[in-house]
């Protein structure tokens, strides 16, 4: 394609444009384009860069719909830090009820350490620090008073290698019913246990097996056994950090598809390097980039005609 | 991969570049034939339509080879959704070329009446449409593409023109019907041009902003 005389936000459009070279920052872009084209030139190669270059340090405004209507939880003006590091800047969005939300972004963009702060997961990493709100029904899960043990309960998390304990199929799902002292009877753990597996789409499969180690199920079926262990102390938030990058594409489509059923009951904030899987299983999409959170929309919106142009370069392949 | 992609892309929008300048050149001469009657050149133009068929074929290969392999998405997906549609406007262009050339060859037959409908302008304009729609497409140019689908107005206008012309000629020489009925034709072909034209521009428009503006959503 020949390149013109074109604003800069269609920039992109240009497939043999280097994107190294065109300026990303939105204001930057916006003030940009009130000039000539040839200012544009001077002002991207001459002494212009060094601004651009600060800019690109300075949080970034969040473009397209991080808020909805009724969150299940808010998060605003978070900050993450690992020691002097800044990992996660002044990232503000809402997580829906009962919506699949997924959270793309290259390596290294902060998407997993972001959705760890929804459980407080990365409580356990030394010198990581979180600032910031983040409220699940009303409440600040980074308040003093909170007790992680129950929130973990409430926002429940998956993760990328299926880790059974190292216990019976059965124990593993009843476990967390009986350390949250959620059933009164062996009857009615062994009801939650049974409904939780059949939720997670495992009963068919284990219902005659269920002494056996979780270990001893095949990857597909470990995940969905993490997956059971989760929904049976009753979450409402299901966190998953690349559920099926150690899986088949059977194994895959069996997990996505249980997303789907899960969500009717659950939000689920799931992180994925796969872009069809976000294209395939959530209703809104998330891109992070450099610990910022660029743009928040609907997933069909994000993957046709993405509004900002780092969304666009990464998920067309042109960064990463 | 990206490359590749890359390169795939590349050799798509040359292709669906140089299906569009043979169409270009099919309406030209379409027109050409118009002006000068000429039932020879009507006959180049039916026999070479294959051409045009052809690279439309492998323009819709190349676009599902692309679907199947890259799974492409936003501005390349608006791209790869964009040429196949393109590429059937331009087909149906080059199909309206052979029916104005056949339209010439019964004209051609018959001795020229007193009446005659001068298509220069339209013929001009939907030439024209067509040429910046695919100008649009290379330079990505959103205002020439806007541009475009005001001109379609002034394409229906001359054809309303020709159609209360014509109509009344028809009932001053009832006798010259055949040649007054594929007169008129040749209007309706130029307004199709016209149409796909429109089409293309819009292609464009969806291209560049992702916002679909056919059935009059832009007025």
């Amino acid at each position: 394609m020949s390149s013109g005389p074109i604003r800069l936000d269609n920039n992109y459009l240009l497939m043999n444009t280097q994107a190294s070279i065109i300026p990303t920052d939105q204001d930057e872009i916006e003030r940009i384009n009130a000039h000539s084209e040839h200012r544009v030139t001077n002002l991207i190669h001459g002494k212009k860069m060094e601004q651009l270059k600060s800019a690109r340090d300075k949080p970034r405004e969040t473009v397209g719909e991080p808020f909805v209507e009724y969150p299940r939880m808010t998060c605003r003006d978070v900050d993450v830090y690992y020691g002097d590091k800044q990992a996660i800047r002044n990232v503000s969005v809402d997580i829906a009820g009962n919506e699949v939300i997924s959270m793309i972004g290259p390596s290294g963009c902060g998407k997993s350490t972001f959705i760890r702060c929804l459980n407080r997961m990365n409580d356990t990493i030394e010198g990581c620090r979180v600032t910031g709100e983040i409220i699940l029904d009303g409440m600040d899960i980074y308040d003093k008073q909170v007790d992680v043990v129950p929130l973990r309960a409430q926002v429940g998390m998956v993760f990328q290698k299926p880790n059974p304990f190292p216990k019976s199929i059965y124990d593993n799902v009843a476990y967390g019913p009986k350390i949250h002292g959620l059933s009164r009877s062996r009857l009615e753990l062994e009801e939650i246990v049974e409904s939780s597996l059949k939720r997670a789409g495992l009963w068919e499969e284990v219902k005659d097996q269920l002494n056996q180690p979780g270990t001893s199920l095949s990857g597909g079926q470990q995940q969905r056994l993490c997956i059971a262990r989760a929904i049976a102390v009753g979450p409402e938030v299901i966190l998953m950090d690349e559920p099926c990058s150690a899986l088949d594409p059977i194994a895959t489509g069996r997990i996505e598809d249980l997303i789907h059923e899960l969500k009717r009951q659950f939000s689920i904030v799931i992180v994925t390097h796969s872009m069809q899987q976000a294209a395939r299983v959530s209703q809104r999409t998330a891109y992070f980039h450099l610990g910022n959170l660029i743009e928040v929309g609907q997933t069909d919106q994000v993957f046709t005609s993405p509004r900002h142009k780092l969304t666009q370069d990464y998920i067309t392949g042109r960064i990463g | 991969m990206t490359k590749h992609f890359d390169r795939e892309l590349e050799k798509l929008k040359k292709k669906i570049l140089s299906l569009g300048a043979l169409v270009e050149e099919r309406v030209y001469l379409a027109i050409k034939a118009i002006e000068s009657r000429d039932s020879d050149l009507a006959k180049k133009i039916i026999h070479s339509d294959h051409e045009i068929d052809e690279t439309e074929v492998e323009v819709e290969e190349e676009c599902l080879k692309i679907l199947a392999l890259y799974q492409p998405v936003a501005i390349d997906l608006r791209f790869i959704v964009a040429v196949i549609k393109i590429n059937n406007d331009l087909e149906r262009i080059g199909d309206q070329a052979v029916n104005i050339a056949e339209r010439i060859q019964s004209i051609a037959k018959y001795p020229k009446i007193s009446f005659h409908f001068d298509y220069t302008e339209m013929a001009e304009i939907a030439a024209a449409m067509l040429k910046q729609s695919l100008d649009a497409l290379i330079n990505l140019d959103i205002d020439m593409a806007f541009r475009i689908l005001t001109l379609d107005d002034e394409v229906d206008d001359i054809q309303g023109n020709a159609y209360s012309q014509i109509k009344q000629a028809m009932r001053e020489h009832p006798e010259e019907m055949t040649y007054l009925i594929n007169l008129y034709l040749i209007s309706r072909h130029l307004e199709r041009v016209a149409d796909h034209a429109t089409n293309i521009a819009e292609e464009v428009i969806y291209l560049i902003e992702g916002e679909i503006v056919r059935h009059g959503k832009y007025l």
